[in-house]
């Protein structure tokens, strides 16, 4: 029986210690400085805005971790002693494991600017992040969040549904269009405004500037306007959260350089989830993949070797989801914000400008490559099927409708965007199969 | 628009204070005419007056009145059972004029006036069977006849002479009701005005701007911080206020007689005769479904689902389980109310229900069918096909209640896995209570003979009537919605939703799909899951939701941020799969 201790209690850190208590009856032990239970960090903005508290986002009753004889302990890591197999925490002294998982998770991006470490000015990724916004939020004016993306929209979100006037700042000349192609970067755009936030596109962080107190009263930015703020927000992504691992002599890049089996440079120590990068990346796919879903595949993984069943981290076909506001988003495969080389595209979008479905597909096979749609709900395991079968995209449209995942009654789009497709598309015309809904031919 | 909203909130206020006032605001008139409507027999309407100070005289509080009455009674009754009953020297004087054997004719020691003939009579319809009897001793035969005078007391001489305990209750409320003067009992129609017409004008000019708070979407800002939403001091009062109001409706109406006053002109205009106060119930019920259901309308405009489904309620509610029984009613024909079903429905197949419904002919014969084929067919066929959801989230009067005015509260219910394991002993308890206490009944239906093994079915079916019935369904059920969330009943009690939830489980073809590995396991779903299931256990591990208690509300699935869970009514295989997350191709995970 060994001893696997795992710091980190994320996604990550806790499906390895799910799987490993189901495979195995090694002593497990869980580390978190951050939080006593392992809670879902994706849910942080539901917390501030009232629509949970904490503990709804944590998706185990607390009786469950003695009951699976997983222990907790509630410290922070001050070192790793991977020669003597010992670390060191803060307030509970040494531990000695045989076999230790990485999964400090990620931190979020500073890059130096003037007045970054001022009071009223957060990231958000943690709990604490969450109490120091919570407490610097409360009865102002207006908030600059500083970088766009996921995490930003979300914070952006948070502060109107206080009532505080938000000002976003983005770099780029459309919102997350590293990400997104031109058509959906505009179309979240536009949500954004729509929910009176002040989007200030190509517009940079030059300075943050304090008041007598050291707190922060106005942001300036790169075109030389000064925007009167009393909270800043930075979320211009986040990076692997390595210097303790790395002082500890464990090889390090950006993040935690691990194989295809997730082992680190040092023999019976693997990293996981946000903190880990591959040192040769899956195909197609870039060496650090900070999102939930790879955290949980990885801790998935490990667990499988850790038992003696060692096994290649394979994640399959991309996928991913989030939430701009009102408008959902969810995408299969990969569409990547501008047309590869041999790559096509349909985009088709609603009158309401609100709803959109995305296609890629290679130009010269016709072979499916990814969607991303907003404002409809796609089934996951047919998307993953044509994607594995290599379907083509004209099989993708005309059997669009059994991808369908949005509620009964919903409005259904599927003919609307064969229309689409077949009016810009001559050389071979889609038509619609499966069976009309009888609801469908009731309510047109 | 705030100010719209501010102003809707002071109409209410104000209507809903003025409605409040008016239970304390009535004087109250006894005079003989009231008496002699209600009593129908001139002797006890004067010994009644012998005995009391309220006739022709105003009081002014509800409480010294029905109090005033109560006393009346206990002393009318002590009157006559002084005067008619056999007194502790009769006995004696009985058992002395007999030897070791018992015999009827020793009765003329009670007298031959009138009173005596009396005694004789009610001993001789009570005790003839004791005729003929041989005791051991004086005293044995002393209790017996005891016992026997006790019976004539208590089951003869105060209901023939006196007034007994349900007579009591029924005269309270109705003499109450009778003897309201003042400003409701003279002008309804105005009060109507200054409270439910306030109220509802209020509720819209609050609830209809919030078509402005934003494009369509989820709209749980704020929920947790909410003193209301929260069991925060405003959710505590309008339970306790809930519950008041449950207790008296049920078990003390005489207090509420102003409210049912009110609310006459409108019983008039439906069925032609004065409301009750269960017509005064159904009519704020249906107020309360309407008006909430225009909230839930606006709130969920987003969702088609959540849109026809409260339409769905609102429509049952206000024409099937309102309008068609009272029009019923109006043309004289029995009460009925067509999409309520036995067990929920529990006094169904009461000898007095099927009495009425067996006396009606034709329709009456056919409500008796309809109300049958529902149990045995319609619940098993609809389910199988759409999940229990067509009733309880889309018919059911309770549950129509719980969907609109319980919406607000609706992420109170408890998810831990110890509430579901009570959960589920206590609501199949009751189907099992349900079921025995209507066997019991039938059994009387059929037999006539009211005892089994020791227990009297109409002490059951009554235990049932104010404990499940009223305290569960009622009390608990409504009054709970802030402190436990809006389906206390739904989820703990309802014996109908124990009969659904089984052939859910079992036997249909109604599941909530995951969607492959996208779950983030946010929460927000368990959250507002109003039955408690914790439905992130499932959607995180990629697994298919088959719960009896899963009501189809739909909820879950409209607040999920990541589009993961569909109601979906499918092909029975693989609708209790394993647990399976799409996106692992290095591993075959069954998590
Ligand atoms: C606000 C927000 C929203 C997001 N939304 C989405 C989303 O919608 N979809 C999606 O796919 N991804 C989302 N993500 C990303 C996703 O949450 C992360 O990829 C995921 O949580 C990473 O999990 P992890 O287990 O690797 O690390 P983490 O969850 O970050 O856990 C690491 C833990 O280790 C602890 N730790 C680190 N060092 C030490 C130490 N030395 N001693 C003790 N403890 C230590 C940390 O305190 C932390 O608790 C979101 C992230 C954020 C911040
Ligand atoms: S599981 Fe979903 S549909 Fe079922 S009762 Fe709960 S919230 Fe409603
Ligand atoms: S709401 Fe959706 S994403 Fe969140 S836990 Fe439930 S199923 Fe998962």
């Amino acid at each position: 029986m060994k001893h696997i201790v795992i710091i980190g209690n994320g996604i990550s850190g806790i499906t390895a210690a799910r799987h490993l208590r189901k495979q195995s009856d090694h002593d497990i032990t869980v580390i978190s400085a951050e939080s006593e239970y392992f809670w879902s960090r994706t849910a942080l903005m539901y917390i501030y805005m009232g629509h949970m508290k904490k503990e709804h986002t944590q998706p185990y009753e607390n009786w469950f971790w003695k009951k699976n004889k997983i222990n907790l302990i509630h410290d922070y890591v001050k070192s790793v002693n991977h020669e003597n197999k010992k670390l060191k925490l803060d307030k509970k002294g040494d531990l000695i494991y045989d076999v230790l998982i990485l999964a400090t998770g990620a931190k979020p991006n500073k890059f130096g600017w003037p007045g970054q470490d001022l009071e009223g000015v957060s990231g958000m990724v943690s709990q604490q992040d969450l109490e120091y916004i919570e407490k610097y939020t409360k009865n102002i004016d207006r908030g600059v969040i500083v970088g766009g993306g996921l995490i930003g929209v979300e914070l952006a979100e948070m502060l109107a549904s206080r009532k505080i006037n938000v000002s976003m700042l983005v770099r780029e000349e459309q919102f997350w269009n590293n990400v997104l192609p031109e058509q959906e970067a505009n179309l979240i755009g536009n949500h954004i405004k729509e929910h009176h936030v002040d989007l200030r596109l190509q517009s940079e962080l030059k300075e943050i500037v304090a008041d007598e107190n050291g707190r922060v009263k106005a942001v300036l930015t790169g075109d030389g306007k000064e925007i009167p703020c009393q909270f800043v927000g930075l979320t211009a992504g986040v990076h692997p959260n390595i210097e303790m691992v790395k002082e500890s002599g464990i090889e390090c890049g950006r993040g935690i350089l691990v194989n295809e089996y997730l082992e680190t440079s040092i023999p019976n120590v693997y990293a996981i989830g946000d903190c880990a990068e591959r040192r040769t990346p899956v195909p197609g796919r870039v060496p650090i993949e900070q999102v939930w879903y790879t955290g949980r595949m990885m801790g998935e993984v490990v667990a499988k070797t850790i038992c003696g069943e060692k096994t290649e981290y394979l994640p399959g076909h991309w996928f991913n989801s989030a939430k701009f506001f009102d408008i959902e988003y969810q995408t299969y495969g990969r569409v990547w914000n501008k047309l590869k080389e041999n790559e096509s595209e349909f985009y088709w979008e609603h009158g309401s400008g609100k709803i959109a479905m995305h296609f890629i597909y290679a130009t010269d096979t016709k072979k499916f490559l990814g969607v991303n749609s907003f404002g409809i709900r796609l089934r996951h395991e047919t998307f993953d099927q044509w994607l594995k079968e290599e379907a083509d995209i004209y099989t993708v449209l005309e059997n669009l409708r059994a991808a369908n995942f949005d509620p009964e009654f919903y409005k259904r789009y599927e003919v609307e965007v064969a229309d689409a497709f077949n009016s810009q598309h001559s050389e071979r015309q889609v038509s619609v199969k499966g069976k009309k809904s009888l609801l469908e031919k009731i309510l047109g | 628009m705030k100010a719209v909203k501010l102003l809707g909130l002071v109409l209410f206020i104000t209507g809903f204070t003025i409605f409040n006032a008016t239970f304390f605001t009535a004087d109250y008139r006894l005079n003989e005419t009231i008496l002699s409507n209600q009593f129908n027999d001139e002797s006890k309407v004067d010994i009644f007056k012998k005995h009391t100070d309220l006739v022709d005289k105003s009081v002014g509080s509800n409480f010294d009145f029905v109090n005033g009455l109560g006393e009346t009674f206990r002393k009318v009754n002590d009157e006559q059972l002084e005067k008619f009953g056999i007194s502790k020297g009769e006995i004696d004087a009985i058992v002395n004029a007999n030897n070791e054997i018992f015999s009827l004719s020793s009765l003329s020691v009670l007298g031959d006036d009138e009173i005596g003939q009396y005694k004789q009579k009610t001993f001789n319809d009570y005790g003839g069977w004791l005729d003929g009897r041989s005791f051991d001793s004086k005293e044995d035969m002393q209790a017996q006849i005891s016992n026997v005078v006790e019976n004539i007391k208590k089951y003869q001489i105060v209901n023939e002479k006196g007034f007994d305990q349900y007579q009591v209750k029924d005269l309270k409320y109705s003499l109450t009701k009778a003897s309201s003067t003042g400003a409701v009992a003279s002008n309804p129609s105005f009060f109507i005005l200054l409270t439910y017409v306030l109220c509802i004008l209020g509720a819209m000019l609050y609830i209809l701007p919030k078509l402005q708070d934003g494009p369509p979407g989820i709209k749980n800002d704020g929920i947790f911080h909410s003193a209301m939403k929260n069991t925060g001091w405003l959710g505590i009062l309008t339970g306790v206020f809930l519950i008041i109001f449950y207790i008296v409706l049920y078990f003390y109406p005489e207090y509420m007689t102003n409210w049912i006053i009110m609310v006459d002109p409108v019983s008039q205009f439906l069925k032609g005769s004065d409301a009750g106060r269960f017509f005064l119930y159904g009519f704020i019920y249906t107020l309360c479904i309407l008006v909430m259901g225009v909230r839930m309308i606006i709130k969920y405009r987003h969702s088609k689902y959540q849109v026809i489904r409260t339409f769905s309620v609102m429509f049952f509610q206000t024409a099937f389980a309102f309008l068609i029984p009272e029009i019923l009613l109006r043309l004289n024909q029995p009460y009925f109310d067509f999409k309520n079903i036995w067990p929920l429905d529990y006094d169904f197949f009461f000898d007095n229900e099927l009495d009425t419904l067996l006396a009606n002919g034709s329709l009456g014969i056919f409500m008796l069918g309809w109300g049958i084929a529902l149990i045995i067919i319609g619940v098993p066929v609809f389910v199988y096909f759409f999940g229990k959801r067509w009733y309880c989230s889309w018919v059911c009067g309770c549950g129509g209640l719980a969907e609109t005015l319980g919406d607000p509260y609706r992420q109170l219910s408890d998810k831990s896995l110890k509430a579901w394991k009570v959960e589920r002993w206590m609501i199949h308890a009751v189907l099992a209570f349900a079921i025995v206490m209507t066997g019991g009944v039938l059994y009387t239906y059929w037999t006539g003979s009211s005892q089994i093994i020791g227990l009297s079915t109409y002490d059951v079916r009554s235990v049932y009537g104010a404990w499940i019935g009223a305290g569960f369904a009622g009390v608990v059920g409504t009054g709970f919605y802030p402190l436990m969330g809006n389906r206390v009943w739904c989820r703990f009690g309802c014996p109908l939703a124990a009969y659904l939830g089984i052939v859910q489980r079992f036997k249909s073809r109604f599941r909530i799909t995951t969607n492959g590995g996208q779950c983030i396991s946010c929460g927000n779903c368990s959250t507002y899951c109003e039955m408690g299931i914790d439905v992130r256990w499932y959607a995180q591990r990629g697994q298919n939701i088959v719960r009896s208690s899963c009501v189809g509300c739909g909820v879950c699935s409209s607040v999920c941020p990541r589009g993961v869970l569909n109601l979906e009514n499918g092909d029975t295989e693989g609708r209790l799969n394993e647990p399976l997350l799409i996106g692992n191709d290095g591993v075959k995970m069954s998590s």
